[in-house]
């Protein structure tokens, strides 16, 4: 049923493209992640009839419609867990989903940790805008505290949630950050996704700019970046600045710190290790930021093997049948006490 | 009449019975689920025809003693066919005070009570409510009763055997069953075989069962205190091999069945919950059918993973009982809406809300046709009997497929746990309900490139092609928005809105030229009918047999599909004066037919937790030909 990646023909963008007109807001950071997954594809050799796009409900959660690839456009919040069947089923497939801050993290919270901490193989995105785009600018889970919207004229009281901090604390194996702005460093979160075997999950920090512009302007824009965004690199000590001049460092309390390197010296700059055993670290760095007005880190926060759920259940169908042979629906019907009637 | 050893000895006789109701009743932890089980394992084995009730509370350890706390087994066994429980048991066997208070009142006048008498001191008697002992202060004058102190004598046979007298005690019930065994007759093979088996890893467990159970049938030979022993004779069957199986193993294996003639994989997805979850369990053991079952964090995660498999090219399947079909709702829409197989049982419970988790009710009828938002319709199929649960789910398989729509299989509390015997089907009967995946392109552009048209429909079923990820050159995305006919491209086009609506309505209702027709069973002209659904059947079915018996015509009409509705149904019911409408809900059928067909037929309820029983049903026939 599948084709063979390695002899598939080449693609082209064109091969990822579908013949559906995207329907967001002209200059919605949602255009951007589309066309870094469209160039991307050809370059990862993925096949468009093996790869499947699901999603919930949002402007994000339009996504798989421009897709050439299978799709579905599910229901509110439940994508992670149409895609959980879908891959325990066909783990011949990549399967990715797509969602906003509101799908993914409100209605659909409890099916995002349950995907997560079963390890099944898809690709979680979350397209971060901090706002409820498609029902018109209500506050989302990730709104900061205090944001004025039309449900909140006072602004909100409640506390937002830390995406990442919520998956490593569901022990996500992979972890990532990158942001709508740096087509590269999307698709080599994307590329590293792509090549987890397991549940990945990576946040798109993602411009709405009808009804939260800029939310991340202060961190992603280009002059920012090198005094806001901190770049991960797996065994690097962890450093930003123009220069390099800034970094992290855990102190005596175990707290991460942000500090000169020229004050501390360069030798007792944390070492980023996104393989750590457990994501106390990862953890860690993904409360190093309150918001997108502070230095924040991107990048691959942790990247560990661990059994995958759908090969899982096929080894176990494969153990059963080698335990009891294929299954015979003749003697399964006489498995327990018969009886004849003459 | 209380009878006591100390009688003078009196020749044993053995009577014939056409039939025999017993009802098992003790402390749920005393057995009692287990021991109504092993008898009638041993019925069946034995040749009878039967029919299972068990009745347990919701708690699983509900302090001891107490009245909710009482767990309760009925059987009927028979030498004729049977498709009930039985009415009012003729023999009760009582564990406990509790047991006796809470049971007493269903046993028919002047039956039989076998109590465990050691159970009968103060505390527990207190514990059940009793001021006066209740063996004693006359409350069983009119009952055939046999004290049998079932607890000392167990421990009695288990001193020797190493066991403590802790554990001895626990082995009452199968004293219980070996008096009963003694008493009508029953083989004792089975039963000690089995205990062998279950009990083989534990040998002191096995022992003290096993003594027990002797001792009991060696206590009803030797004391004579009982005058009479009682035979059912086995029944006259249809030839084949016969095994007992309720109605959530049959639904289980009906699964399998299903997957094997579709020749597509099965994936279960659930969330645990009374009565449902043994058909996770079962199938869960099935792994080496290739069968994949899930347990979801909730029922929307189980029915979408369900959803997920279909697209998927498996059989996705999601079973619940009514507070999880509440939740399944958007899901089942959006299934309907991307036209996708799925199959949603839902085995129902009372309700509403939590309910009686572990009672029978058949009220989810309405939730099932009419329980989405939109215009939604899909087709609900529904169980009648434990055995025919396999080919219910077969069928709900089939139309899912075939049509690439959502189907409800309703079931309910008393078919998953109710047992009868089963002539197994010569699996060479079962239909083919294969159904071709699309492969190629199904439609040409304008310029005459060839396309898919994931919306263009079969001709004759309207059905869209199923093509599944994996094949080539048919990429394309389904979702819930509204979709262009043909195309299947989002469409906000009011006609087409129209359309669509008007087409997935057509769809299902054209099912109705593809089921068969109402199940009739008439032995003459008749101008009052029943009308039933579900597992009501049973009941309807003993209850016309008897108002046959030198009485009346009358007619049963029965509906295995609830939609679309057989299509012969309108005529059928035109043909009666009276028709009654038997259900365990406050008429939900009854109000369909009143407003599809504009016949006002008699609606009958009842939602007590229990199956009507055929007697009350008979009465309510009578009533209507009186009235006629
Ligand atoms: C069950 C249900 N409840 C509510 C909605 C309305 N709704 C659609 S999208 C959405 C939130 C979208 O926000 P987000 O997930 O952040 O996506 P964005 O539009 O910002 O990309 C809501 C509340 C719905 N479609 N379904
Ligand atoms: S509302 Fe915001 S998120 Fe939605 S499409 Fe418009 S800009 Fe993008
Ligand atoms: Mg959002």
């Amino acid at each position: 049923m599948t084709t063979d990646m390695s002899t598939g023909p080449t693609t082209t963008k064109a091969d990822w493209t579908s013949d559906q007109e995207p329907r967001w807001c002209p200059g919605c950071g949602d255009y951007s992640i589309l066309s870094a997954m469209q160039l991307l594809m050809p370059q990862l050799g993925a096949r468009p009839e093996n790869t499947v796009f699901v999603s919930g409900i949002g402007c994000a959660a339009r996504f798989p419609y421009y897709m050439k690839t299978y799709g579905m456009h599910g229901i509110h919040g439940r994508a992670p867990a149409l895609a959980t069947g879908l891959a325990t089923c066909r783990p011949d497939l990549d399967v990715w989903v797509v969602g906003g801050d509101g799908d993914i993290l409100s209605i659909g919270g409890n099916h995002l940790l349950h995907a997560l901490r079963r390890n099944v193989n898809i690709k979680i995105l979350l397209f971060n805008n901090q706002i409820y785009g498609l029902t018109k600018g209500q506050y989302s889970p990730t709104s900061e505290i205090g944001k004025v919207t039309k449900s909140t004229p006072l602004g909100s009281v409640d506390e937002p949630l830390n995406p990442l901090s919520v998956a490593l604390g569901a022990e996500a194996t992979f972890v990532a950050r990158t942001h709508d702005m740096d087509r590269t460093h999307m698709q080599d979160m994307f590329r590293r996704a792509w090549e987890h075997a397991g549940a990945a999950f990576v946040e798109v920090y993602q411009n709405c700019n009808v009804f939260n512009d800029g939310a991340f302007a202060e961190i992603t824009k280009k002059d920012k970046r090198p005094s806001m965004l901190i770049t991960l690199q797996h065994g690097e000590p962890i450093r930003f600045g123009a220069e390099g001049e800034r970094g992290v460092i855990m102190n005596r309390s175990g707290e991460l710190q942000l500090v000169d390197v020229a004050d501390v010296g360069e030798e007792n700059l944390l070492v980023h290790d996104e393989r750590a055993e457990t994501p106390s670290l990862a953890f860690a760095l993904s409360r190093l930021s309150s918001g997108p007005f502070m230095p924040t880190p991107i990048g691959v926060f942790r990247a560990v093997e661990g059994p995958e759920y759908a090969s899982q259940v096929s080894r176990q169908l494969a153990f059963a049948q080698d335990r009891s042979g294929p299954g015979d629906l003749a003697a399964l019907l006489r498995s327990r006490a018969t009886w004849e009637v003459a | 009449m209380t009878d006591t050893v100390t009688r003078q000895p009196a020749p044993r006789i053995s009577e014939d019975l056409d039939r025999l109701v017993i009802r098992f009743a003790g402390d749920s932890g005393d057995g009692m689920q287990l021991t109504g089980d092993r008898f009638t394992s041993a019925s069946a084995l034995f040749g009878n025809d039967l029919a299972t009730l068990p009745d347990f509370p919701a708690e699983i350890r509900a302090p001891a003693g107490t009245l909710h706390g009482v767990s309760a087994f009925q059987v009927q066994v028979a030498s004729e066919t049977v498709t009930t429980p039985g009415d009012a048991p003729t023999v009760l066997v009582a564990m406990n005070p509790a047991a006796l208070r809470s049971e007493l009142d269903r046993l028919e006048a002047g039956g039989t009570v076998i109590v465990n008498s050691d159970a009968f001191e103060e505390r527990n008697l207190d514990k059940a409510g009793y001021t006066d002992d209740p063996l004693t202060d006359g409350t069983l004058d009119g009952y055939t009763t046999y004290l049998v102190p079932m607890t000392s004598l167990t421990k009695e046979v288990c001193k020797d055997l190493g066991v403590k007298p802790r554990d001895a005690e626990r082995s009452k019930n199968f004293f219980a069953l070996g008096v009963v065994s003694w008493l009508f007759d029953r083989p004792t093979q089975p039963t000690l075989d089995w205990i062998d088996v279950k009990f083989g890893k534990r040998p002191l467990v096995a022992a003290a069962n096993a003594a027990a159970f002797k001792a009991g049938h060696a206590f009803g030979e030797t004391t004579e205190m009982f005058q009479a022993t009682y035979k059912v004779r086995p029944a006259e069957l249809e030839p084949g091999t016969y095994t007992s199986i309720n109605g959530n193993t049959a639904l289980s294996w009906g699964l399998i069945a299903a997957a094997q003639q579709a020749k597509l994989p099965l994936f279960l997805a659930s969330y645990p919950i009374t009565p449902a979850s043994d058909v996770l369990h079962e199938l869960s053991g099935r792994k080496n059918f290739g069968v994949r079952t899930f347990q979801a964090e909730d029922e929307i995660a189980a029915a979408c993973a369900a959803v997920g498999a279909s697209f998927g090219g498996h059989i996705g399947v999601t079973t619940t009982s009514g507070p999880g079909l509440a939740l399944k709702a958007e899901t089942i829409g959006l299934a309907l809406s991307i036209e996708l197989p799925l199959l949603v049982i839902d085995i129902q419970r009372g309700g509403p809300s939590t309910g009686l988790p572990t009672k029978t009710e058949a009220s989810d009828l309405n939730l099932a046709l009419y329980g989405r938002h939109g215009e939604a319709p899909l087709p609900v199929v529904a169980a009648y009997s434990p055995s025919q649960c396999f080919f219910a789910a077969i069928e709900a398989v089939r139309i899912a497929l075939k049509y690439r729509t959502p189907v409800i299989l309703l079931s309910d509390g008393y078919l998953a746990n109710g047992s009868e015997p089963w002539r197994l089907p010569d699996l060479e009967d079962l239909p083919d309900i294969s159904v071709d995946f699309t492969t190629r392109f199904n439609d040409a552009d304008e310029e005459g490139n060839p396309v898919f048209q994931p919306y263009k429909r079969d001709p004759q079923t309207l059905a869209r092609p199923w093509a599944v990820p994996g094949t080539p050159d048919l990429m394309h995305r389904v979702g819930g928005l509204e979709k262009e006919d043909v195309t299947g491209n989002i469409s906000y086009t009011p006609a087409n809105h129209g359309l669509m609506t008007e087409l997935r309505a057509a769809k299902v209702d054209g099912i109705a030229a593809d089921i068969p027709p109402t199940m009739l069973d008439s032995d003459g002209p008749a101008t009052v009918a029943v009308l039933s659904w579900g597992s009501v059947w049973g009941s309807v079915t003993s209850a016309v047999r008897r108002v046959r018996a030198g009485g009346p015509a009358v007619d049963h009409l029965h509906l295995t599909h609830l939609n679309p509705l057989h299509a012969d149904l309108g005529d059928l019911l035109g043909r009666y004066r009276t028709v009654l409408v038997p259900e365990m809900n406050l008429g939900q059928l009854a109000s369909i037919v009143r407003s599809r067909y504009l016949i006002d037929v008699k609606s009958i309820t009842k939602v007590e937790g229990v199956p009507f029983t055929a007697s009350e049903i008979a009465a309510a026939i009578a009533g209507a030909v009186d009235d006629d």
